[in-house]
């Protein structure tokens, strides 16, 4: 069983996104996306500053035998990428919601989490993956 | 032991060298080479050896039972490469004129002439250099036909998502976006799907039939209609040819361009990764568009046709005619066949892998599509033993390996949870076929009983199982005379 | 049957098997509107002996000419080795090495290949083949463009001093992603790209800059000061060089102050026999950094799980397989078994060997033009150093001097005045180590009957 935190917000291509006190986001892949595409080897950042389009591809996560695309949840401004994830990506698998975040954005419009999914209804997409 | 191990500066191998070193003085030392290149100090013998004991590390066709679904890993006829080496052939210059060719020039026309019947397409170019770049070819080919006529909006190729990685990856490179298809439940397109997407921005549909999930698509002809009364065109991928020949060909079927992998159908080696042949093939309307170099034949003269006598031509994709060697194998292939026995590849081909789907659900297994006929492959899969033992498909394909078994080609297509295509071709005999089915069935009795054993496989070859997820993290990718490997950004 | 193990016995044991009347039945999921109707128009079967006599019949009509041609295919003596360990059938009968632990002997040699055909170019790593030379620079077109980060440029200059042919297989392959081939033009006095003449391209954006060396006409390149000038109006350098050279002349690696970015170019001068011009094998080579935007296949070294030395595929999120619409290229099928021989060639030349073979064939082809220059209406076209290959200007129209050699028994170069109409009647010859003072001697002999 995968670990979905309620505080967070969740898209059908398993991003979450996180509302931070200044009201940034920070964003990274859930902990059921981390097991699908297993021991993951190299991570492709987005570039800091460059402004996103809800749904576009913004970065490339590879494990062995799989390559998955980013998809940025909401519009907005990248404002921070996790560095330290160019010299170790296999932080994603170990820690898929603390140690192992994306990147930052400044989102265009806060009320943009609006369209995404809750912890509860993230959770049944995932057991319906998994039937 | 890697050759650069057993070498040393100062030995080198007499009998190889031209003569005496020379000095190049009227070459300026500004264009000479600084850092002496690093190639191994080896002996004759130790060269020999050495790749002769390594050569011994391969399973191949020639030593294992080899059955890699979607390759057709059949017997090359020793005879094909014997007499395609011969000298006359190989030390020819590719500017040879085409008087002094007329032999090899004969071949090759003929193989033309015998693909043309195969495929039931009015005309075939040699010149694609493996099956990825007849798929170029062949949507090069839609674009030429579409920007000729001014029909220049159509900007989609559509493609099943069961395809190989391929066709997308073709429909890219030549500027397409790619849309995919859904399969239906039954392995065939789904014929609804595909209605809801074609349309004005379609520019054609890339196939293969027998598809990936190792069924003959039924509704082939509706799918052709649909496509072509959007404009669209189609493009057969030949992966799947041997399954079907002389039973059905792709001209029949409403393919407007097609590519045929000598390397499966007609039995040219796999080379440990290449080289193939892809040639192409095309209906009346895209004849303009054809690939050069081409070989034609005038009154009894032979002779190449060039960008001079095609103008509209998609032009060539080689500095030279393809791959020439390749084609005289597949040509020796073909008339050491002739007419009754390519059509008897088909028959056994399926003969074969029906059999063996059969024995395998039997045996308790299960198949991807139990209510289809297999073509000269089928799929099974294992997520019901991945579930209740933990073994998946990798782990069972490699145990395969400690029974003297090549695998079957695992998790592909991609949309098949755990499985496994297997494709055992039409010249493997029925103790071969059975002796793998025994294997199968030993792999699954101790993935129960022990299952630790075959997750850890393989046990008996010459590497145990390799971690390539730190060959992916920890690249090293060339000799550099440490054993420590070379971390990366 | 040919090749076909099957006893009546054993189809009907299958057949009884699967529950079918006949072998017919298991094609009735085909419509029956589209059934062929045979194989009419393809010849009955011959049996081996009558094969081996066609195909020697075929054989013996083709009598090869002596070679004095190169332009992009060039003979080379090949160790007698070589082929008879390449074509090994568990060499010649394997598949892309997908299971590692059961193809470790492909999967080491590639290695080894890697190895050998970086320290070549002196770049940091190799791929492990792609199809020919010309299709190998269409790809390191298509990775400089991805790889250049400073340049949103979609247009790449080459110097029409490029194998003419390999300039349209380049456009053949990129022109359907809009990119576009600026031809640069070379001196026709010394017969390569003057660095002075680029300044007219520094205004625009480029993503990258091919450099030949040594150049269709096989004068050697200035790639120091061509390479620093792309490099400081940020451009990536392509390198497209013949292999047996780069034993002796400075290979992209080495050009000026940082080196080329990619090395590309056509394997065949190292163990392929030529073959009516295949198969032979594109090379690709570039830095480190630029590995993810390499195409093709990469073989890694890693461990196995005693922690022991082995080899496996790597990188393979990048290929079409996994990646599909978004691979680096379509290329699926390389061409193994010409890398195979290569490496088998490499490893029994040495260093030594290579560097001998390229001295020769620069010595044997200055011989060649000292003669043939001697000769009245042959003249030396350009004047820039060469390798092994050489212009020169004859007083008559080339065609028909090369059919008249060719009936003497030779093929005495290439004509290039299709391509290079401006250089008038110009020829280029080629001379390997292949050729002795004597062959060298009478050739020159049948070139000044040609031109009488």
């Amino acid at each position: 069983m995968s670990n979905t935190p309620n505080e967070l917000f969740y898209t059908k291509s398993h991003e979450w996104v996180r509302i931070e006190d200044d009201g940034t986001f920070t964003i990274g892949i859930s902990d059921h996306a981390q097991a699908l595409l297993g021991d993951i080897v190299y991570i492709e950042l987005p570039e800091v500053d460059s402004e996103l389009d809800a749904e576009q591809d913004c970065a490339v996560i590879e494990s062995v035998k799989a390559a998955s695309d980013l998809y940025t949840p909401v519009a907005g401004t990248v404002i921070a990428v996790n560095e330290e994830l160019e010299d170790a990506p296999e932080t994603i698998n170990g820690d898929a919601y603390g140690e192992g975040w994306i990147f930052k954005l400044q989102p265009t419009s806060l009320d943009s989490v609006k369209g995404l999914m809750q912890a509860e209804e993230y959770s049944a997409l995932v057991a319906e993956d998994d039937e | 032991m890697l050759i650069f191990e057993q070498s040393q500066a100062d030995r080198f191998n007499k009998a190889q060298q031209p003569g005496e070193a020379i000095a190049l003085s009227d070459i300026p030392s500004e264009f000479r080479r600084q850092q002496r290149v690093a190639l191994p100090g080896v002996s004759e013998l130790q060269s020999v050896r050495h790749y002769t004991r390594l050569s011994q590390k391969n399973f191949s066709i020639d030593t294992h039972f080899y059955p890699l679904g979607s390759c057709t890993m059949k017997y090359n006829p020793r005879a094909c490469n014997t007499l395609a080496m011969h000298s006359n052939f190989l030390g020819q210059h590719p500017l040879t004129p085409a008087s002094n060719g007329q032999g090899f020039l004969q071949c090759i026309y003929e193989l033309q002439e015998i693909l043309k019947e195969a495929t039931g397409m009015r005309s075939v170019s040699m010149q694609p250099m493996a099956g990825a770049q007849g798929e170029f070819a062949g949507v090069a080919m839609i674009r030429a036909y579409h920007d000729a006529r001014g029909d220049t909006a159509r900007s989609e190729i559509l493609c099943p998502d069961a395809a190989h990685g391929t066709n997308p990856a073709t429909a890219t490179m030549c500027g397409y976006k790619v849309r995919e298809i859904p399969t239906g439940d039954d392995g065939d397109v789904d014929l609804e799907a595909l209605r809801a997407v074609v349309g004005p921005q379609t520019a054609g549909i890339m196939l293969t039939n027998p598809s990936t999930l190792g069924v003959f698509d039924r509704n082939i002809k509706e799918i052709a209609d649909l496509v072509h009364q959007a404009g669209g065109l189609l493009y057969y991928d030949g992966a799947n040819l041997n399954a079907i020949l002389g039973k059905v060909k792709p001209g029949d079927m409403g393919f407007d361009v097609i590519h045929i992998n000598l390397h499966k159908t007609f039995s040219t080696p796999h080379g440990g990764g290449g080289p193939g042949s892809g040639p192409v093939g095309v209906s009346e309307r895209l004849l303009p568009f054809i690939p050069v170099p081409m070989a034609a034949k005038t009154d009894d003269e032979y002779h190449w046709l060039t960008e001079k006598e095609c103008p509209q031509s998609i032009g060539r994709l080689s500095a030279n005619m393809g791959n020439s060697g390749i084609m005289l194998r597949a040509y020796i292939y073909a008339r050491m066949l002739g007419r009754e026995g390519l059509e008897r590849v088909a028959d056994y081909a399926t003969l074969n892998a029906n059999y063996l789907m059969v024995k395998l659900m039997e045996a308790g297994f299960e198949v991807a599509l139990p209510g289809r006929r297999a073509t000269h492959e089928f799929i099974v899969t294992l997520k019901k033993l991945t579930r209740e033992t933990g073994v998946t498909a990798m782990d069972v394909a490699k145990r395969l390996l400690d029974y003297g078994y090549h695998a079957p080609t695992t998790y592909f297509p991609l949309i098949v949870p755990e499985c496994l295509l297997i494709e055992p071709t039409e010249t493997e005999s029925k103790e071969e076929i059975d002796g793998f089915i025994a294997a199968l069935c030993a792999v699954k009795q101790e993935a129960y009983d022990d299952p630790e054993k075959v997750k850890s496989a393989p046990h008996t070859l010459p590497v145990k199982r390799l971690d390539d997820v730190r060959a992916a993290r920890e690249l090293d990718l060339r000799w550099t005379g440490e054993e420590s490997l070379i971390k990366s950004g | 049957m040919p090749f076909i193990p099957h006893t009546e016995h054993d189809t009907q044991q299958m057949l009884d098997a699967i529950g079918a009347k006949n072998i017919e039945q298991l094609f009735d999921e085909i419509p029956e509107a589209l059934r062929s109707r045979g194989l009419d128009n393809i010849p009955p079967g011959l049996n081996e002996l009558e094969v081996t006599r066609l195909i020697k019949q075929r054989a013996a009509r083709d009598q090869p000419l002596i070679c004095f041609a190169g332009a992009g295919a060039y003979e080379h003596h090949i160790p007698a080795a070589v082929w008879e360990l390449t074509t090994r059938g568990e060499f010649y009968t394997a598949y892309t090495p997908y299971q590692a632990e059961a193809s470790q002997g492909t999967l080491q040699l590639l290695y080894e290949y890697q190895t050998m055909m970086s320290s070549l170019m002196g770049m940091d790593l190799s791929n492990a083949s792609l199809y020919d030379g010309a299709s190998a620079l269409a790809e390191a077109v298509l990775m400089a463009i991805r790889a250049n980060r400073k340049s949103k440029s979609r247009r790449v200059l080459i110097p029409t001093t490029v194998h003419p042919d390999y300039r349209r297989v380049v456009k053949n392959i990129v022109n359907n992603q809009g990119i576009e081939l600026v031809e640069l033009d070379y001196c026709t006095e010394c017969g390569q790209v003057m660095v002075d003449s680029l300044a007219q391209y520094e205004q625009s954006d480029y993503a990258a800059l091919v450099i030949p060396q040594p150049n269709f006409f096989g004068n050697l390149e200035q790639v120091d000061q061509l390479t620093d000038w792309a490099h400081d109006h940020k451009m990536l350098v392509i390198g497209v060089v013949n292999p047996m050279a780069m034993a002796v002349i400075a290979p992209p690696g080495e050009w000026g102050e940082q080196g080329a970015d990619i090395a590309c170019g056509e394997g065949q001068p190292l163990g392929i026999p030529l073959s009516w011009g295949g198969p032979f094998y594109g090379f690709i080579a570039c830095k480190q950094k630029q590995v993810r935007q390499m195409p093709g296949r990469i073989i890694g070294r890693t461990v196995d799980r005693d922690g022991n030395r082995g080899f496996v595929l790597t990188l393979q999120a990048r290929e079409q397989h996994i990646r599909r619409s978004k691979a680096t290229s379509n290329i699926c099928t390389n061409q193994g078994l010409m890398v195979t021989a290569s490496t088998i060639y490499m490893s029994l030349m040495g260093a030594e060997g290579v560097e001998r073979t390229a001295m020769h064939s620069h010595t044997n082809t200055k011989a060649l033009l000292e003669q043939l220059t001697a000769i009245e209406g042959v003249k030396r076209r350009f004047s820039a150093a060469y390798f092994h290959e050489v212009v020169i200007q004859l007083n008559q129209p080339a065609a028909p001097v090369l059919e008249k050699l060719a009936k003497a028994g030779y093929l005495g170069g290439f004509s290039l005045a299709t391509d290079y109409a401006e250089l008038g009647d110009a020829l280029v010859v080629c001379v390997t180590e292949t050729k002795s003072d004597e062959e060298i001697n009478q050739f020159a002999h049948a070139f000044a009957q040609a031109l009488r």
